[in-house]
């Protein structure tokens, strides 16, 4: 019965803070931008969020006759049923977690390349040239921020000696990974951006070039479900940036771990948040640039001296 | 990458800056005297319309949104049977304003004229004529005319020199 | 334990009969996908689960969506004309008559060999890093140096073009002069 709580507890807690993001990057955006945002609303527009779900429902849920269907459909479930098969992995606290693998790491980046497919094939059965480019510029800059994010984690794997999601927490107890690993935090963290696209990488739904990328012919819930599952994906990486390398649930006995947990994941979030804020759409090609020669040797490199430091430590 | 760093401070030190927003219906801003907001007709002094129907504003009008008829009445004065102007199409430009010789039609600072149904957007002579003189007070177009009106005679008008009799040559 | 790996057995091959007879190419890629998804599956239930990972994230997650971008570059969609002429019994009979070999050969092994240890321990990731960098460590070297002259070749085909500038810049090699005085 306890299971039962705990895996309800993962699905909704995971949905009502991205539904919530919805409110919280608009008044975050306009407070970086000399702006109030939605205000109206209920108390500080808190009820913003449900006027927009109602809207988000009520439209017309438009399937474009030239489209392929079962495709189409697919698509946007795929996004959401893999970024949430993932929060099963990711320790709230140090009990309540739905799975505790000895392939936790494994587990995330094997959904998170699934993850691709919601947008490759929603671009491709949108059958329209914005929605067809935006998917291409997807799949290869997912495909090349992957290896990153997949190669960054090993040094964090190789200090806690596991993959489990839990074990790796309870390893930082002397310490949190980010300082040792910074090179390996700061790789996670772009890639991280890059998987999500978000600004500065959204390359993929450029609006000033792609209308709206892979999701131009996307409407009603369906576009909902593409940007409910952004919003996602940011509580995922930074929960995951959180769990790898700030400690987890660790933190000071006055509050529950629970809390500390959702304080340092609240924190990334508003991170993603400003530099959304901030920064501009690098190139196509200054992207891959930047992946393949400036992040990946960074990231080999580390790997190569973890390892090393590791190996003389213990033969001491 | 220093400046990378350097911008997303400076970004959210603009969390701290003064807002920008304007709380519009809470909070009216300030609109100069000379705002070219909604068209209004304006009497003169005297109380009548100052309109005399010469169709200049209806000739200058970008966007033809300015219709009228005239009519004589019983001074034989020209004034408007009709004054419409249609504001779904009125692109504000002052146009009207500043072809109108007697200074009846002007625009004042006023915008909020929104409406639900578009045939609302047409205003008749009766929404359009206010009871006072605008912008220009003590201003009455038949005072300085160099015609006779009915109201007085030729070179009886404010700043008017009597005529000039031409059959007289010592002048 | 046993129905989970029969349900999946089962769709791992329905898909796999799909991902050959379905015309559309990415239609088919992705019955492809759900088999190997369910294959990876089959591997976790067995006591494998680094495999299984591996083959979500390399062969489901990496190789297919490359399958996809390329299909999708392409455009193929609907050719089902060419699929029509590829699917004739001259084109598939071989491939057919040798799959049977290798099932005879399969069915024949199985029935010789019992094999009762079938819900073997589980190997975690730990012994299969030690029995890579170990046992069979050559294995390991060689395909990594084979790896390294993919991406030696990948570069040498994708090295930039030397830029013209203008054609009347460019020194006039040797041979022309040759030419020219001839």
């Amino acid at each position: 019965m306890k299971y039962v709580f705990i895996i309800a507890g993962v699905l909704l807690i995971p949905l009502t803070i991205a539904a919530g993001l919805i409110w919280v990057e608009r008044r975050l955006l306009a407070l970086f931008q000399d702006r109030y945002g939605p205000n109206r609303v209920g108390p500080f527009g808190l009820i913003q969020v449900l006027a927009d779900v109602v809207k988000i429902f009520f439209k017309e849920d438009w399937i474009p006759p030239f489209a392929d269907k079962a495709v189409f459909v697919m698509a946007p479930g795929i996004l959401i049923a893999t970024i949430l098969l993932t929060f099963a992995v990711i320790p709230f606290t140090d009990n309540f977690l739905v799975l505790d693998s000895n392939i936790g790491i494994l587990f995330f980046l094997g959904n998170s390349s699934l993850g691709v497919y919601s947008i490759v094939l929603g671009g491709w059965a949108s059958n329209s040239k914005y929605s067809l480019l935006g998917s291409i510029r997807a799949s290869a800059q997912m495909l090349t921020y992957e290896v990153f994010m997949g190669l960054s984690l090993v040094g964090v794997v190789m200090m806690a000696d596991s993959f489990s999601l839990r074990e790796i927490v309870e390893a930082q107890q002397g310490g949190w990974f980010f300082i040792p690993q910074f090179v390996a935090f700061l790789v996670f963290f772009i890639a991280g951006i890059a998987e999500t696209h978000r600004t500065p990488f959204d390359i993929p739904e450029a609006e000033g070039e792609l209308v709206a990328g892979y999701h131009s012919e996307y409407s009603g819930m369906k576009f909902g479900m593409f940007f409910v599952g952004e919003y996602l994906g940011v509580t995922l990486i930074s929960s995951l940036i959180v769990t790898l390398f700030f400690g987890g649930w660790l933190g000071p006995a006055f509050l529950p771990p629970a809390f500390w947990f959702f304080l340092k994941t609240g924190f990334f979030i508003c991170l993603f948040i400003l530099i959304r804020a901030s920064l501009p759409r690098p190139r196509y090609d200054q992207l891959m640039e930047l992946g393949w020669k400036v992040l990946l040797p960074i990231v080999l490199l580390n790997i190569l001296i973890t390892g090393a430091i590791l190996i003389y430590n213990s033969s001491l | 990458m220093i400046s990378i760093l350097r911008s997303i401070w400076f970004t959210f030190l603009h969390a701290f800056h003064k807002r920008e927003t304007q709380g519009y219906p809470e909070k009216k801003p300030y609109l100069p005297p000379r705002y070219r907001g909604r068209i209004i007709l304006s009497r003169d002094p005297d109380g009548k319309e100052r309109c005399v129907a010469c169709n200049l504003c209806a000739a200058a009008c970008p966007v033809d949104c300015i219709a009228l008829q005239a009519a004589n009445d019983y001074n034989e004065r020209r004034y408007p049977l009709f004054f419409r102007i249609n504001f779904s199409r009125c692109i504000f430009c002052g146009f009207c304003e500043e072809a109108c010789p007697t200074y009846a039609i002007q625009l004042i600072p006023d915008f909020e004229m929104g409406e639900y149904d578009r045939q609302n957007m047409v205003y008749e002579k009766e929404n359009l004529l206010i009871s006072g003189e605008g912008k220009y007070h003590g201003y009455n177009f038949y005072k300085v005319a160099g015609v006779d009106m009915g109201v007085k005679g030729i070179g009886k008008g404010e700043n008017e020199e009597p005529p000039v009799d031409l059959k007289d040559l010592i002048h | 334990m046993n129905t989970i790996f029969y349900v999946t057995a089962a769709v791992a091959i329905v898909s796999s009969i799909m991902a050959i007879t379905n015309r559309n190419a990415i239609h088919a890629l992705l019955f492809l996908i759900i088999s190997l998804l369910s294959v990876s599956v089959v591997f976790y239930i067995i006591g494998a689960p680094l495999i299984a990972a591996l083959e979500v994230i390399v062969y489901a997650g990496a190789i297919m969506v490359l399958f996809i971008f390329v299909v999708m570059m392409l455009n193929i969609g609907m050719e089902e004309e060419t699929e029509k002429q590829w699917l004739t019994p001259k084109m598939w009979i071989l491939p057919v008559i040798l799959a049977t070999v290798l099932l005879g050969i399969f069915i024949y092994v199985s029935r010789e060999f019992k094999f009762e240890n079938t819900s073997a321990d589980i190997i975690d990731p730990r012994h299969v890093g030690i029995s890579l960098f170990t046992t069979y460590l050559i294995a390991v070297e060689l395909a990594a140096v084979l790896l390294l002259a993919g991406i030696v070749g990948a570069y040498h085909l994708g090295k930039p073009k030397k830029k013209i500038i203008h054609r009347f810049l460019i020194k006039a090699p040797s041979d022309i002069k040759g030419n020219m005085q001839k």
